[in-house]
């Protein structure tokens, strides 16, 4: 590509080629970047703005206040149906887990989020998609439960394909179980947040990651039901520019707020101010 | 057109017609060929219905000639009467639902709606819903605890329609909307798979309290041909798939994503309609009774435990 050639002559010079790890570049506009400072700003590029996708801890890291958060995910997963395609399920369960240590696609526990008690749960797009099986429901659904039976308000940050093809009507579940487990929040007049990341898509955006008293989307974050590729093959037609990108969603009435990802913790603390009512009043947070 | 496996079959039937008819109209006795034949075709219709692998049971799910939402409505029910619209954008005739008597007990029904032919299934978008019958079926839920009358759903849809005027509408919003609108239901609610059980675009109407399924319907998070094409990369893989995906009546009896099986006549619901239908209106009138007695808070609860309990796991 010869963008990827432009960006390979403008590499500092001095720059030993031995340590690459030290640069990146933006995958949308190509420039140099100098990882520890675009980690610094949360994977957005300084330039042209593009949001990169974020490692589930640092997304916890930037949203729970400093020293709070306490993990309460776990859960291990199963192969119920012994599943094998061209590779066992189990067998991609184990790389998963050896490439993220993690159990399975979900980061999540309690904290506070600008002094606002909270269930945080963070989905994980590098542990399988972000996909939901039997794991990431059952967690969604305990951390809910925990939300409501300990006054917590609920923030989910989803990143996603969608459900777990291998643990098949067993994922499908977990969207109703997801859904109906939000009631518990419901009926304790507790905040439920929902932030809507590169992508989301699938089962999860159709359960709970739609039910939220408020949805707030990262700036181009691919969101919809169907894959951009799936609709493409359907209609036999080219997708609209910015067809299931968050700003298309904010348009269509699908989300309350596209918010730049340098800004999202201090709105998402001020929604839940406003929400929670165990918080009195209180401005410029 | 007949099914690929069902062929041989259909091949010996018509043979015994034609010696039959030869018979009567030659007078001559084949009497022994004919019952040597019969007994072949026993044991084939044996071989072949009582071994059906997964894929060919999807392939009776789609049966042309199986029955369909109107179909078990117009037979099973008395008085139906269709209501139409989403009152928000139109109405979506991938999904149908309205008011109806079982056996004398008012109802509120909804289901997929595929075409019995060619031109229908055009019009019904093969079953595939818009946000719009989302909308329409979760009127009808409304319309359903304000008369405290039982909502029975029928399933039968490939998936959500995946288009861009859907996702324009919020295709993932209604469905996530109508999964929570139906387990809120106040009323007893049963949901019956008729055929096909596509995804989200199926569970949007199946949140019940009893979940049954025809014997040879099938029910999952994706198509076989569209699992086949991620995972395979080859949708010819299919076969394959719905084998893995653990889809059938009796798997997701085992999971206990289902409650009961309601059974097919020999050769599945297309060979004979009328029997599957009586099947099915005899299932819906036990679960009824069963969910009779339940208080509206106990229906609700009921609906929780049975989906709080499903998925597989181990604790940390
Ligand atoms: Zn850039």
């Amino acid at each position: 590509m010869a963008l990827e050639r432009l960006f390979r002559r403008k590499r500092p010079s001095g720059v030993n080629r031995d340590v690459p790890e030290l640069w990146t570049k933006c995958e949308a506009c190509g420039v140099q970047l100098y990882k520890k400072e675009f980690r610094e700003n949360l994977y957005v590029c300084p330039r042209c703005g593009h949001h990169h996708r974020m490692p589930a801890s640092e997304r916890v890291e930037m949203l729970a206040d400093a020293g709070t958060f306490q993990e309460t995910t776990g859960l291990k997963p199963l192969d119920p149906l012994g599943f094998v395609d061209t590779k066992p399920y189990a067998e991609r369960l184990k790389a998963y887990q050896e490439e993220t240590g993690r159990q399975d696609a979900i980061l999540g526990g309690t904290c506070t989020i600008g002094g606002v008690p909270a269930v945080l749960l963070v989905m994980d797009y590098a542990f399988a998609g972000g996909s939901m099986g039997s794991v990431v429901g059952e967690e969604i659904a305990r951390g809910a439960e925990r939300a409501a039976a300990e006054g917590r308000a609920l923030v989910i940050v989803a990143a996603s394909g969608g459900a777990r093809m291998q643990e098949a009507a067993l994922s499908l579940m977990q969207m109703a179980k997801t859904v109906m487990s939000l009631d518990r929040l419901w009926a304790k007049r507790l905040p439920y947040v929902s932030i809507l990341t590169d992508p989301t898509t699938g089962g999860v955006t159709a359960s709970f990651a739609a039910l939220a008293d408020v949805i707030f989307a990262e700036p181009g974050a691919l969101i919809g039901f169907a894959g951009p590729r799936v609709i493409r093959q359907t209609i036999r037609q080219e997708l609209p520019e910015g067809f299931q990108r968050a700003e298309f969603l904010l348009k269509h009435g699908m989300v309350d707020r596209v918010t730049d990802r340098r800004k999202l913790k201090g709105e998402l603390v001020r929604a839940l101010r406003h929400l929670h009512p165990g918080v009195p009043y209180a401005v410029g947070v | 057109m007949p099914l690929e496996f069902e062929k041989p079959i259909l091949e010996l039937e018509k043979r015994i017609a034609e010696l039959k008819e030869t018979a009567r109209s030659t007078g001559v006795d084949l009497e022994a060929e004919i019952r040597l034949l019969e007994e072949r075709l026993a044991r084939l219709k044996q071989e072949i219905y009582g071994n059906l692998t997964a894929w060919q049971r999807v392939q009776l799910a789609r049966a042309p000639g199986r029955p369909t939402t109107l179909d078990v409505l117009e037979k099973a029910f008395q008085d139906f009467l269709e209501l139409h619209g989403d009152r928000a954008f139109a109405d979506d005739p991938a999904i149908v639902g309205g008011l109806a008597y079982l056996e004398g007990q008012k109802v509120v029904v909804v289901g997929h709606q595929k075409g019995r032919d060619t031109k229908e299934n055009l019009y019904r978008n093969f079953g595939m819903p818009h946000p719009e019958g989302y909308r329409k079926a979760m009127r009808l839920m409304d319309l359903a605890d304000r008369f405290g009358y039982p909502f029975l759903a029928f399933i039968d849809t490939p998936g959500a329609y995946p288009g861009v005027s859907a996702e324009e509408r919020g295709q993932a919003w209604v469905i996530a909307q109508s999964i929570q609108r139906m387990s809120r239901l106040k009323v007893p609610a049963i949901a019956l798979i008729l055929g096909e059980g596509g995804s989200g675009g199926a569970l949007a109407i199946g949140v019940a309290n009893r979940v049954l399924i025809l014997e040879n319907a099938w029910y999952s998070v994706i198509s076989p041909e569209s699992c086949a094409a991620i995972l395979w990369r080859d949708a010819k893989e299919a076969p394959k798939a719905a084998e893995a995906l653990k889809l059938t009546a009796r798997d997701l009896l085992a999971q206990k994503v289902v409650d009961a099986i309601i059974p097919e006549p020999e050769g599945g619901a297309h060979k004979d309609p009328l029997r599957a239908i009586q099947n099915i209106k005899e299932a819906l009138l036990k679960t009824l009774e069963e969910l009779k007695g339940l208080s509206p808070e106990e229906l609700y609860q009921d609906r929780y435990r049975r989906f709080r309990a499903l998925g597989a796991y181990a604790e940390s």
